[in-house]
């Protein structure tokens, strides 16, 4: 449940730029590769939001999918998971993308 | 500003970050900064994790300064975290000073072994939480004070996915993973066992009545943490153990030697 620290941390972020403003649509970037659940994030988002400016307002969350460099062969691969095996055979991988845990933008009301 | 807490600190440096890159810069794919005028967006960028980890960078540049290595130690309930460290306080006495700051749910049970076993330790608990966060640990070595030039262990909670996000300062990630669970761990949890730098198998006097292959074992570690270093050992034994002190005094030595070195330059 790590989820519902992340929550209260967007939550305190996005209240503080709103700077008491309604707001009505938060954007975050979860990469496919981080331990956060997007089901369980909305949940606690739903929670920790109740009775601030923040209520109601729509969680919309972009999924990044995870790419990693094979440190064999250097070929370039997708990863659902965080680990994998190149199509060489190596298991050695440097991440590109996917590790991303991000509060993009903020629409106020 | 406290060096060793950070308690007022944090968030509010963090914020400053995000409003300044939200305010003109360009965005990170190379599009125009926020052309709009329109006020009802605002952009944020803003990492998720920042102040834990802005609290993290402090603890790890206080450690430093202090000369101490710091250890993470990280792994399901029951797997011999808090034995491991007995035996590692009562066989290296007169070697190295060690001192933890032990994280549980609720309880000072654990912090009242490590000091039946000879070393200072805090008791963090984290009550509903599932892992100690750099804030915590913040407030635990103030209240440890780590003498300078010592090893420091945090236990985490006994939890093998939670703690895998927060970075607390330390300098050494240890997952430990004991045999009489299953050899696949690595895999099924992949995120703790990527980060570490250290992978321990404790209870290896279990080995011959468990079925854990330590071969396959190794290999799935090798698969999510190809740089990790292994140990296999029985913290009750004693078994593998002096690898382990070896490993740990040498970068300790590194650590101090380093900066004296740093201090004669």
């Amino acid at each position: 449940m790590h989820e519902l620290g992340l929550a209260m941390e967007v939550v305190d972020s996005v209240a503080e730029r709103a700077g008491g403003a309604r707001v009505k649509r938060v954007v975050l970037e979860v990469g496919a590769l981080t331990a956060v659940l997007p089901d369980s994030l909305r949940f606690c988002f739903d929670l920790t939001t109740e009775g601030t400016p923040i209520e109601g307002a729509t969680l919309d969350i972009r999924r990044t999918p995870g790419r990693a460099r094979c440190r064999a062969c250097a070929a370039e691969l997708v990863l659902e998971r965080p680990f994998g095996q190149c199509a060489c055979g190596g298991s050695d991988l440097d991440w590109l993308a996917g590790d991303e845990l991000r509060i993009v933008e903020v629409e106020l009301v | 500003m406290c060096v060793t807490c950070g308690c007022s600190a944090g968030k509010g440096t963090a914020k400053k970050d995000g409003q300044r890159r939200a305010a003109g810069a360009s965005r990170r794919d190379g599009s125009p900064p926020d052309r709009a005028p329109d006020r009802r967006l605002l952009r944020l960028e803003q990492d998720l994790l920042r102040s834990n980890r802005l609290i993290a960078n402090r603890n790890r540049a206080w450690l430093d300064h202090m000369r101490i290595v710091a250890l993470n130690l990280m792994s399901s309930p029951g797997s011999g975290k808090t034995t491991l460290l007995e035996r590692t306080i009562a066989d290296t006495r007169g070697r190295f000073a060690l001192s933890v700051v032990q994280g549980d749910q609720a309880t000072d049970n654990d912090a009242a072994r490590i000091r039946n076993a000879g070393a200072r330790a805090v008791q963090i608990n984290t009550g509903t939480g599932c892992h100690l966060d750099a804030r915590m640990v913040a407030r635990g070595l103030g209240e440890l004070a780590p003498e300078p030039g010592s090893v420091v262990a945090i236990e985490n909670v006994g939890n093998l996915v939670c703690p895998a996000l927060f970075a607390l300062g330390e300098h050494v990630r240890v997952a430990i993973l004991s045999v009489t669970e299953g050899a696949d761990k690595p895999l099924k949890y992949p995120y703790l066992f990527r980060g570490s730098d250290v992978v321990i198998f404790n209870k290896a006097d279990l080995l011959p009545y468990v079925d854990f292959d330590l071969d396959v074992a190794r290999r799935f570690v090798r698969s999510v943490a190809p740089d990790a270093v292994t140990f296999v050992v029985s913290a009750k034994t004693g078994e593998g153990m002096s690898a382990l002190y070896d490993a740990l005094e040498r970068r300790l030595v590194r650590t101090v030697t380093g900066r004296m070195a740093e201090a004669c330059a």
